[in-house]
């Protein structure tokens, strides 16, 4: 019932602010992955995108549109299909929310 | 470092501010610049210094962080196959621990000799005894030598290994350039698990690519203990079928048993080969330090974790990282892994001391890029998920997998694998 009731929540209400509610360290954690490829925080060292800063919604897109096969890609098809919507929701707001450097 | 009396308020205060993400940019008080709590990380390679880094990005000063290594540089594993194909030099994979400093590591060049877990403390070459209150381990793998006959202390100042970057590296280059053109080089790969899965892979082609620049007559033998190519076999192949053909051969099934340093012969169950260049690379555990810890609870070589915490399922308050854990299955032992392994760890530590809920669910992604030549480069990559009910990390179905081709623009963006993991590791 409870279970029901939070899935429900969650449809209701975009999975992200839940995930984000019971864990605050959600999307860093999620996104330190990223970074042996996109630096750390997703302020990048060279030779890769630079994540850091890019608009949420941009970067939540790019990784739906990889995992759809919509965005030629030579790994990140691969990588974004690792990720549940509300996991993409999480990764897109901590880049956003970091300071470009 | 730890103060029991106020340590719980200190706690209540750092918890009621710590909706941000950083807790370098919370609370300020006096109080909560004292450490809460000094974690020893041991082993400054891949995964023991990611750790220490993470430690104080997410922790600030939170976290007293030690990190003692006993070699005074970081010399990266990974491109060291690119020294022996001609292509980087020893020194391009040569870094310091300057930026961790900087960031508040302490960074002791120092060999721990034992650890003491009852006790929390660890006893080191040079200076005194430290005492910790979580304690991290990093040590890499050793080399089992001993599993091949002939592989003695003597054999091994002509039969390099080379699978811990730094001098063997450079000796087994100069062994390369100074075999005369119409020699044989032979690689023997143990049975996995091993450190690096496509590594010697890659290390097969990269010499195969010397040779066809450089002594075209040359040959690469690759005797292969594993009943098949490890790692992304059908781009191994068809590289050495359109690049290497008459120069690489590979055979499956060698598991070398033997070896003669001085004729330069190898021993598998039903065959013997020669070769003027042998590269032995003999089965691997993990690292001593975890031996004499007693951390290693698999096979005699290798450490359970728990994958939330990598904390050790042998020793509370010890995590184990990197190459000398049980993978996960199909993980390998990689520098992406070793990397990542540290993050997860970081973040159990602080949840534990600031008393935060630890991430109920890690994801960690895997990518090992291998050079095929001077100019192109393949990758294999994996997402893995903590899974609750197997209570270990799984690849996440319908992800993960390797290249199409290989290709220039991949040579370009495992350089800059390179360039980020190295930043993100040392700073
Ligand atoms: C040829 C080659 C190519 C590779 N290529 C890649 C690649 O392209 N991509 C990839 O992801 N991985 C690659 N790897 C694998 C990668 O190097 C390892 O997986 C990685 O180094 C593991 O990190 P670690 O922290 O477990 O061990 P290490 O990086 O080996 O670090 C262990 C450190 O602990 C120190 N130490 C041990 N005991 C003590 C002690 N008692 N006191 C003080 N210090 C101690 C050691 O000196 C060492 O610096 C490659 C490996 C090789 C050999
Ligand atoms: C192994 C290296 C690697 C890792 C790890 C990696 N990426 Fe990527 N990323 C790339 C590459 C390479 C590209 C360019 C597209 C391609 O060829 O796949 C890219 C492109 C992107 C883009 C598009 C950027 C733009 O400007 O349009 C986004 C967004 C992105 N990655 C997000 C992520 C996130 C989030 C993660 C972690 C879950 C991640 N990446 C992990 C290599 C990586």
């Amino acid at each position: 019932m409870y279970r029901t009731l939070i899935a429900l929540m969650c449809a209701l209400y975009g999975s992200f602010a839940m995930a984000q509610a019971t864990d605050p360290n959600l999307g860093r954690n999620l996104a330190a992955a990223c970074a042996i490829c996109h630096g750390t925080n997703g302020v990048n060292a060279g030779g890769l995108p630079h994540l850091a800063g890019l608009p949420r919604e941009y970067i939540a897109q790019q990784l739906r549109d990889f995992r759809d096969g919509k965005r030629p890609a030579t790994i990140m098809h691969q990588i974004s299909k690792g990720y549940t919507e509300s996991q993409i929701e999480a990764l897109a707001a901590f880049f956003a929310a970091q300071p470009t450097r | 470092m730890s103060h029991p009396m106020n340590r719980r308020e200190i706690l209540k205060l750092i918890a009621a501010g710590a909706a941000s993400t950083t807790l370098a940019s919370c609370a300020s008080t006096p109080e909560a610049r004292k450490p809460l709590a000094r974690v020893i990380v041991i082993g400054g390679g891949y995964g023991g210094a990611t750790a220490a880094r993470y430690l104080r990005l997410w922790g600030g000063n939170h976290i007293e962080v030690y990190l003692i290594e006993r070699n005074t540089n970081f010399i990266s594993c990974p491109l060291s196959n690119l020294v022996l194909g001609g292509s980087r030099q020893i020194d391009d994979l040569t870094m310091n621990y300057a930026k961790l400093r900087e960031l508040g590591v302490i960074v002791l060049n120092d060999e721990v000799v034992s650890i003491d877990a009852s006790k929390k403390r660890i006893s080191l070459k040079k200076i005194a005894d430290l005492d910790y209150d979580r304690l991290i381990v990093s040590p890499g793998i050793e080399l089992m030598h001993e599993q091949i006959t002939g592989y003695s202390a003597e054999a091994q100042k002509r039969v390099l290994h080379a699978w811990k970057a730094g001098p063997e590296t450079v000796a087994l280059r100069e062994q390369l350039t100074s075999m005369r053109d119409g020699g044989v080089y032979v690689l023997s790969i143990p049975k996995a698990p091993y450190r690096c899965p496509p590594g010697p892979y890659e290390r097969a082609s990269q010499v195969a690519h010397y040779f066809k620049q450089a002594k075209p007559r040359s040959k690469v033998l690759v005797l292969d203990a594993n009943e098949d190519i490890v790692s992304k076999k059908g781009l191994f192949l068809s590289a050495w079928n359109d690049l290497y053909k008459g120069i690489l051969q590979y055979v499956p099934n060698q598991e070398v048993r033997e070896l003669d340093a001085m004729t330069g012969t190898v021993k598998t169950e039903f065959d013997t080969h020669k070769g003027d260049v042998l590269n032995v690379l003999p089965p691997m555990r993990a690292g001593n330090l975890a031996r004499d810890a007693k951390l290693i609870t698999h096979n005699n070589r290798w450490c359970d974790v728990d994958w939330l915490s990598m904390e050790s399922t042998a020793a509370k308050g010890i995590h184990v990282l990197g190459d000398a854990t049980l993978a996960a299955p199909a993980m390998p032992k990689s520098a992406s892994m070793a990397n990542n392994h540290a993050k997860i760890a970081a973040a159990a530590i602080l949840a534990q001391v600031l008393g935060e809920a630890p991430n109920p669910q890690p994801v960690i992604a895997n990518t090992c890029y291998s050079y095929v030549s001077d100019s192109e480069a393949v990758h294999v990559t994996s997402v893995h998920r903590y899974d609750a009910e197997k209570k270990t990390l799984l690849t996440v179905p319908g992800s993960g997998g390797v290249s199409s081709a290989r290709s220039a623009l991949e040579k370009a963006y495992a350089d800059a694998w390179a360039r980020n993991i190295w930043s993100d590791t040392l700073g």
